[in-house]
């Protein structure tokens, strides 16, 4: 028996809650990587600046990840609490990866924990630092796991279906699923790309608002380049996941990009708007690139919309979230490599105002690519939970009180969001670095 | 060994680990809480401070470790129990994100705003309220089969004086539990204002905390005869369970070797909560689920073993390292050290 209205509102609590986890998620995945990397620095070259640039970063990161436990924590029991059907198959096959996840968040809480509240308490530094380094793969690897069971949902495999019976579970099979590789590259490396962003953004708002501190020159240059490398990463493993999505998921790919005729030489559609028979107008095509980005052939076929029934399609506004999140990606690359050669090229407009804004907002600009990289990677999946396998309505629960528990959630997060941003900026702004600095140097 | 003991042991030995350092993390919030209101403020905060602070995040994750732990090893708990526990469950996660929230935002900042401290001492209250209705409905009797699809039937549940003295018996002894610890924590701190004042909650707790128990056992006489029926077959756990609670309180009254205390605090509820654990079997919902027909299969059941024992050997260590930092450590838990204060906001 499907509830059709516990599906709904199943749906968006479980919407509301992975986008907003997801912010604080991709966070935590992903600081710890420049804390250790500013905290090595400083040690190595004896320059506080560094020091503090790792003490100021975890101050904030603390915060970030508390938050982040929260809405781990529900997320990790509304998958259970609002799809029991598809928990209960789930369970059957894709739980190792599951279970190994909290282990790689103990690991990382614990010694989070510890690095935490022993500042100051190693006559070695160096000793500090090592802390450090169980947080950083505690939570790369929590990452790499809940991706891992995100994949199986994309490319289930690993157990056959005999008279609605599972049998032969390997679940080792299920967890190196087709999709896992690119989808969990994708995942940490974007992480480390959206942490350098964010980083970046701070550095760079300080010193539109006229510091002309050293610190902040030092933290811009830091987070850029290694923000460049990921995003570079970033695109490259894009292209694979895209080729990927050709051989397993063809009518996500299909729906992304407005697809409809199974094709050679088919074209990439950027931007556009789709009329009532489906019609694309207004947008940007280029020849043989859906071919290329497909299978890295211009003259490869490519299955279009017309191979699938219609109550088997994606949403077709799945196309707009891919342009945002490939055209955000390009952005910041782009931005990226020219801060990094007009500092080595002594290029003044990298210096100006306008550029520093463009900083300043590749961090936000990097989290919508985030959101919309993941509700690209959900909605397409649609009508789907586990695809080709079970529908996402018939995974839901059939309780009758999701809607109120929708409400109280949305209360929650709001309360965590705001506070967060509250938190956080009056503990920056109530002790910038130039107090700081003063303060240690007394 | 069946796998499914097996199974169900790991679990159930998480499960106590959660009640017990949550119950440690509740109770420290009502007492901090209760003392702001009384004005005899600052006696307890400290303790929180220093040790609750580094650890809170690890204490959640037991319980999340449970929960995954459970929808691994009995798939169809997920059907059964997540169907029905929507609305209880729920609020306990809302409950322990506004506990989370006062961790980040309060103790991370700046001094906390009053109501706030107020508000988080309630919630320590009201979660073992909301999570132990689980325990009541695993008793059977709450849940119908309407349409293939688990129902909770919330008038029976609230209206069932087995229900209250479940959430009687947990607010109790949740109580209990914190000021033991606590006692033992301030007097190892050489706070002997706080240590004087956490003596003398616990030992007013300490009776209300059996009594609860003996009603629960009432209650389920009437409720679930068969369960009744092992329990008492096991008697001899739940009497060595009431001699280490003697002892507990004896070394209470004496006002001395707190530690001792506590580790017989300990004995006195693994004895009872597995005492509870091993009569509940074969069942994990009367009489719908047992352990074998919700178990998964045999290669997700080795595998998940060979990653817990793995994950064990990593995890042990660590939670040590932890344990030496914050709670062996002399000069941290006196807060002599510079950065006892946790993480500085200056």
């Amino acid at each position: 028996m499907i509830n059709e209205e516990a599906v709904h509102y199943s749906r968006i609590l479980t919407e509301v809650t992975l986008s907003f986890h997801i912010i604080y998620a991709t966070i935590g995945v992903g600081i710890p990587l420049f804390i250790m990397i500013a905290q090595w620095v400083g040690i190595r070259r004896n320059d506080e600046h560094y020091i503090l640039l790792a003490r100021r970063w975890t101050r904030g990161y603390a915060i970030t990840v508390a938050v982040g436990v929260v809405t781990g924590t529900a997320i990790g029991l509304l998958l259970s609490l609002l799809w029991p059907n598809f928990m209960e198959v789930a369970g059957h096959i894709i739980a190792l990866p599951l279970f190994m996840e909290t282990f790689a968040f103990f690991f990382e809480a614990i010694f989070l924990g510890i690095y935490l509240y022993t500042w100051d308490r190693f006559d070695n530094q160096f000793k500090h630092l090592l802390l450090l380094v169980p947080v950083a793969i505690g939570a790369a690897f929590s990452a790499v796991f809940i991706t891992t069971v995100n994949a199986f949902m994309n490319s289930p495999q690993g157990f056959e279906i005999l008279n609605n019976e599972l049998i032969n579970v390997n679940p080792i099979e299920a967890m190196f699923n087709p999709s896992m590789p690119t989808k969990v590259s994708h995942v940490v490396a974007t992480a480390f790309m959206t942490a350098a962003f964010i980083l970046a953004s701070i550095a760079a708002y300080r010193m539109v608002k006229g510091s002309k501190h050293i610190y902040h020159k030092k933290a811009l240059h830091l987070t850029v380049t290694v923000g460049l490398v990921f995003s570079i990463a970033s695109l490259i493993i894009g292209d694979f996941s895209g080729k990927y999505l050709a051989q397993y998921q063809p009518e996500k790919l299909a729906a992304a990009e407005w697809h409809f005729e199974t094709s050679e030489n088919a074209p990439l559609i950027l931007m556009g708007q789709l009329t009532d028979d489906n019609e694309v107008r207004y947008a940007l095509e280029i020849p043989s690139m859906l071919s290329i980005l497909a299978y890295g052939n211009p003259s490869a076929e490519v299955i279009g919309l017309d191979q699938f029934s219609e109550d088997e399609i994606p949403p077709l506004y799945i196309h707009y979230l891919f342009d945002i999140m490939v055209g955000i990606g390009t952005l910041l690359i782009i931005v990226a490599a020219i801060y990094w050669l007009g500092i080595r090229r002594r290029w003044k407009f990298i210096k100006s105002k306008a550029f520093l804004w463009l900083l300043v907002f590749s961090g936000p600009l990097c989290m919508i690519a985030i959101e919309s990289g993941w509700w690209l990677n959900e909605v397409g999946r649609q009508p789907w939970v586990l695809h080709g396998i079970m529908k996402t309505a018939e995974g839901a629960t059939s309780s009758n009180q999701v809607e109120l528990m929708l409400w109280l959630f949305t209360g929650l997060y709001v309360v965590l969001g705001i506070g967060s941003v509250i938190v956080l900026t009056r503990m920056f702004k109530k002790n910038p670095i130039e107090r700081e600095l003063a303060e240690r140097n007394q | 060994m069946d796998l499914e003991i097996i199974g169900i042991l790991v679990l159930w030995t998480f499960l106590f680990g959660y009640v017990m350092i949550a119950s440690i993390d509740f109770g420290a919030g009502f007492f901090n809480a209760y003392s702001e209101f009384t004005h005899k403020n600052h006696i307890i905060s400290n303790i929180i401070q220093r040790y609750l602070s580094p650890v809170w995040e690890v204490t959640n994750v037991f319980l999340v470790f449970f929960f995954v732990g459970i929808v691994g090893f009995f798939p169809s708990s997920a059907f059964y129990y997540g169907t029905t526990l929507l609305v209880p469950v729920g609020i306990a996660v809302i409950l322990l994100g506004i506990r989370g929230a006062y961790y980040a935002f309060a103790t991370y900042g700046k001094n906390p705003a009053k109501h706030y401290t107020f508000l988080y001492g309630a919630t320590g209250l009201l979660l073992p309220a909301s999570l132990s209705i689980v325990l009541t409905i695993s008793e059977g009797g709450f849940i119908t089969m309407v349409n293939n699809a688990p129902v909770l039937d919330y008038w029976k549940l609230f209206t069932s004086p087995l229900t209250w003295s479940i959430v009687l018996l947990s607010i109790t002894s949740l109580l209990y539990i914190s000021a033991v610890f606590l006692t033992w924590y301030a007097n190892k701190a050489n706070d002997k204002k706080a240590s004087n004042l956490l003596r003398k909650y616990a030992l007013i707790w300490a009776f209300p905390t059996m009594i609860t128990a003996l009603g629960i056992m009432v209650e389920l006489r009437a409720h679930n005869p068969t369960h009744f029926a092992n329990l008492l077959n096991l008697w001899w756990m739940f009497a060595i369970s009431f001699l280490f609670f003697l002892g507990t309180v004896w070394l209470l009254w004496k006002g001395k070797k707190f530690g001792i205390a506590f580790s017989l605090l300990v004995g006195q509820f693994a004895f009872a909560f597995y005492g509870y654990g091993f009569s509940h079997y074969p069942y994990l919902l009367y009489p719908y689920l047992t352990i074998y027909d919700g178990f998964t299969n045999e290669a997700m059941a080795i595998s998940l073993i060979i990653a817990f024992i793995l994950g064990l050997a990593l995890l042990l260590p660590s939670l040590y390292l932890l344990m030496k930092l914050f709670l062996f450590n002399k000069t941290y838990i006196e807060g002599k050290n510079p950065s006892s204060k946790g993480v500085p906001s200056k």
